[in-house]
């Protein structure tokens, strides 16, 4: 066991892990951030997006201990404080892009980091960006709705919701 | 103008704020103190009998409490069987003993040997590996013909053989489905296999049991669809608890799809362990665990027959299917491919005689029971299937063949014993085509092959018999559960309400369209009401939500509980408004004197209740909580047209939905935004049933795909927008709210929809293909293409 320092949505948190613990398990049952999920277990599945150090990470591929001393951002810290949702949020909900949840964490996650590098993506490209995170509920049309929206593009002429 | 509260309104899910934060409550969240961790030994081989198991080195692991085999559950009671199935000769179904932990031998891929319980998982999977098992491994049998082969080797030694029934159905009409066939004019016979599917919710499956020795009373916490038909099968049947000392709690579950209906033998032994060892146990599935331990969906293989007259009328129908139940009958098993398969043949046409065989048979694979839509999906694809070769065979408008064979009048009886009440075939069909732009199919036709692609269409019409359904029916035919629904309506002194119901919500929106029903009853804003669900302690009963039951029975449940409800404040608002009860009216959330301009407002009348000061004490309790049991009258029988374009790349196999169109009717629709999502998830589940996703066997009883690098389960790139259509609207007669459910049109509707449009797409690139067996993958396409 060694203990693990980072900071977790701004805050600095510690714990405990073994050289084997995950990213993904400690950040569930180390620290209790139970907003990033685990929906598999060979890094397919993408509900365990968190962005260390800025950047989308699938944090079932990486160890507790090599986030030591990084900065890492999970579902909790995305709304304001007063819990407004943020724009990726709000068009998720606005546009009924989650259906049983469990997937949503890693969606928004994974969404955030493609519209930071690429601000008005295309249907294909946000189809394409997605290909690392698997929903069952909803079919994709109204995630990929939602992060066009959250871009700012006009989705009225995409079928009705 | 489109109403932005109350039935047939949208609002936003409030379900959804959880989600998004990441403050949800998954079975997965929850620990409890002092809590120790499960791990199973899982058989790697598909048949074999235990010769022996050594626990010595695994119990020198640090960490273990207590290592659990066979033997500790020996007078334990073995996972029940909840539909027994009588087959064509009146005779029971053949019904194995199926034991928590493997007892004598291992029958499939995935079957629990062991479970350690340790102090953390790691913990408990280390001293698992360190478990020594001596198996004597035997010949295992795999494909259902094979195994009702004569000397076939047998799955459960103590049944007479592999076969679980023969079930013949309507086995009167036998004769003269025959003689029809005899008489026919044309016969269009088809061959196919629906393909083997693992339903895949995203949050694997996880139990928690716990036990409190003071009271004596169990709890288990559970990813869920029905946590009291849990409570019930594991309380009565296994584990000998009764119902007022065992609490099941399904919280947040993150998807179903039926593979969570199930009670599952993990379940059982997390709650066993917990009082074995005075503290709480969970279990958490690995993704790769859900491969070899999640029911399993489909999996028939199917000779389908139509009969026509010489002017393309369908006479007749017949149907030759093995179903594969698996190495064990999970809980709704046997009625999959019997009541929720035989009795949809009939589909959307008036074929007048029609007879079912359906061979279950046990192999030494996971057990299979019902995945989204569970034997509607497999009766939808054989029928519209074959009548899209006959269409071929005729050279026929294969939607003209379907609409000139179309059932028309309502309320009709099919020839395979149920009614269906209404239905606009030709108004979901007109719509679609409104849809479908079909004059341009030939210039993008055109255009693609310009871009050496294959272009094709498709199209197929569905019914289904959901919103399960009329226990006297179901226990007739073989269910050992009552099909009701109960809800709870209890109304605070302020005027607030809160619904417990037996429906469980686990992606649905319960809690966002169950209050649009009561907000729209009462005349009061949607956030006074809360919906409670999920928790045995809370509502009164339930059977759960699956067969897109949960508005129907559920819904209708809930409204007869608030009938009751304001039945009652009704009197109370008589009394305060010294009136007659007769002259109450309730509208937008105040009660008036018909023709006066007295009237008293909701808050205030609830108020009344629990504050009885000026209260008709003589003809009513205080109080104000209502109780409704809900059983009905009969299944709700969705319909719908769909329709899918696809280019095909001839020269890699490669199939691309190009669009997608579905026209269903689901009678009165309270909230539009969920329903075209559960529209939308089922087509992408359907799509992925057609093009991509197959539970491979090999010779062995390995599972080949068991991973979601083997496993395709469609990904955002493998699927387009959809076009979702529901104006042609037939409210159902028979449940107060005239719904008629939703949540598995997607599934059932979509896969012929796409076979037919590849089939389409290669005959135009000249290739002389009547059928192409699901998936449709690339290599299936291209050996196809080559002949």
């Amino acid at each position: 066991m060694s203990q693990v320092k980072l900071t977790v949505n701004g805050k600095e948190m510690s714990g405990d892990a073994e050289g084997r613990t995950l990213l993904s398990t400690f950040l569930r049952e180390t620290l209790g951030m139970t907003g990033t999920h685990v929906g598999c277990d060979t890094s397919q599945c993408g509900a365990c997006v968190v962005h260390v150090d800025g950047v989308a990470v699938k944090s079932c591929t990486m160890l507790a201990m090599e986030a030591d001393g990084a900065a890492v951002s999970t579902i909790e810290g995305q709304a304001a404080d007063d819990g407004t949702l943020n724009t990726l949020q709000q068009a998720f909900q606005d546009h009924h892009g989650l259906q049983c949840g469990f997937c949503t964490p890693g969606m928004i996650m994974s969404a955030a980091d493609l519209l930071k590098s690429n601000p008005k993506p295309s249907e294909a490209e946000v189809r394409h960006h997605l290909e690392g995170n698997i929903c069952r509920c909803t079919g994709y049309h109204n995630i990929v709705k939602a992060i066009m929206a959250a871009s700012g593009q006009d989705v009225s002429n995409i079928a009705a919701e | 103008m489109p109403k932005d509260s109350g039935i047939g309104a949208s609002p936003k899910r409030r379900e959804d704020i959880r989600f998004l934060s990441g403050t949800g409550n998954y079975t997965d969240d929850m620990n409890i103190n002092g809590q120790a961790y499960v791990h199973f030994l899982r058989s790697d081989v598909a048949h074999g009998r235990i010769k022996s198991i050594n626990l010595d080195a695994a119990n020198a692991m640090p960490g273990v409490v207590k290592i659990f085999t066979g033997a500790d559950f020996e007078g334990v009671g073995g996972i029940p069987c909840g539909w027994e199935v009588t087959d064509k000769h009146g005779q029971p179904m053949q019904e194995p003993a199926h034991p928590v932990l493997a007892q004598g031998k291992v029958r499939y891929v995935g079957d629990q040997i062991a479970a350690v319980v340790a102090e953390s998982v790691e913990q408990a999977r280390d001293a698992a590996e360190a478990i020594e098992v001596d198996i004597e491994e035997l010949p295992a049998v795999v494909d259902m013909k094979a195994a009702l082969e004569e000397g076939a080797t047998k799955v459960h030694d103590d049944l007479t053989s592999n076969l679980c029934y023969d079930w013949g159905f309507v086995e009167e009409n036998k004769p003269a489905v025959e003689a029809a066939f005899a008489e026919a004019a044309h016969v269009t016979t088809l061959e196919l296999r629906n393909n083997r599917l693992i339903a895949n919710p995203m949050e694997p499956r996880v139990a928690i049991g716990d036990f409190e020795r003071a009271s004596g009373n169990s709890t288990l916490f559970t990813t869920s669809q029905n946590p009291h038909v849990i409570r019930l099968l594991m309380g009565a049947f296994v584990l000998g608890i009764p119902e007022h000392k065992l609490r099941v709690v399904a919280p947040d579950v993150g998807g179903g799809f039926g593979t969570k209906i199930f009670h599952y033998a993990e379940e059982a032994f997390c709650t066993f362990a917990a009082k074995a060892l005075n503290r709480a146990v969970k279990w958490t599935s690995t993704r790769s665990e859900a491969f070899i331990s999640d029911a399993h969906g489909r999996d028939h293989v199917t000779t389908i027959q139509l009969a026509l007259d010489a002017d393309n009328n369908f006479t007749a129908v017949r149907t030759d299917t093995h179903a594969n139940m698996g190495a064990y009958l999970s809980t709704f098993a046997p009625s999959v491919p019997t009541w929720l398969h035989g009795t949809l043949m009939a589909g959307n046409y008036k074929t007048p005689l029609i007879y079912v065989n359906v061979k279950a048979v046990f192999t030494n694979t996971v057990p299979v029971d019902a995945y989204r839509g569970a034997g509607r999906p497999e009766a939808t694809y054989q029928l519209e299937r074959v009548i899209d070769k006959a269409a071929l065979e005729l050279g026929v408008d294969p939607i003209a063949l379907r609409r000139q064979n179309f059932i028309t009048e309502f309320p009709y009886a099919t020839p395979v014993a149920v009614e269906y009440d209404t239905g606009d075939y030709h108004g979901t069909m007109d719509a679609l085509e409104k849809m479908v732009d079909l004059s341009g199919f030939e210039a993008r036709r055109k255009e693609s092959e310009a871009r050496g692609k294959l272009r094709g269409f498709g199209v197929n019409c569905y019914i289904e018999a959901c919103g399960i359904a009329p226990s006297n029916l179901v226990g007739q035919l073989g269910a050992r559960a009552g099909l009701y629904e109960s809800a709870t309506v209890r109304v605070n002194a302020t005027g607030g309400l809160v619904v417990m119901t037996g429906s469980h919500s686990h992606g649905q929106g319960h809690e966002t369209a169950f209050p649009q029903v009561i907000a729209e009853m009462i005349g009061i804003d949607e956030s006074m009401v809360e919906i409670e669900h999920g928790d045995t302690d809370k509502a009164p009963m339930g059977m759960g939500t699956y067969g897109s039951r949960s508005l129907a029975v559920g819904g209708s449940a809930m409204v007869r509980a608030t009938e009751k409800i304001i039945a009652k404040t009704k009197k109370i608002a008589a009394h305060l408004l010294e009136a007659a009860e007769a002259d109450i009216e309730l509208k937008d959330g105040a009660f008036s004197v018909a023709g006066t301009d007295k009237s008293v407002a909701w808050g205030d009348v609830t108020l009344a209740a629990y504050v009885p000061h000026n209260y008709p004490l003589e003809d009513i309790e205080p109080g104000l909580e209502e109780t409704a049991f809900y059983d009905p009258a009969n299944f709700t029988y969705p319909s719908g047209a769909y329709a899918c374009e696809v280019e095909v790349d001839p020269e890699t196999g490669k199939v691309t939905i190009e669009s997608f169109n579905a026209a269903d009717d689901f009678g009165n629709i309270v909230n539009p935004m969920i329903v075209d999502g559960q529209v939308h998830g089922g087509i992408g589940q359907g799509i992925g049933q057609a093009l991509l996703e197959n539970a491979s066997y090999d010779e062995n009883g390995q599972l080949l795909s068991a991973s979601y690098m083997d496993y395709a389960m469609p990904r955002a790139s493998d699927v387009p927008f959809y076009g979702v259509d529901h104006s042609s609207q037939t409210p159902c007669t028979h449940n107060p709210l005239g719904v008629k459910g939703c949540g598995e049109a997607g599934a059932i509707g979509s896969p012929p929809a796409v076979v037919n449009a590849v089939v389409n797409a290669l005959r135009s690139g000249g290739h002389d293909i009547t059928h192409i067996d699901m998936p449709v993958s690339p290599q299936r396409v291209w050996q196809a293409m080559q002949g």
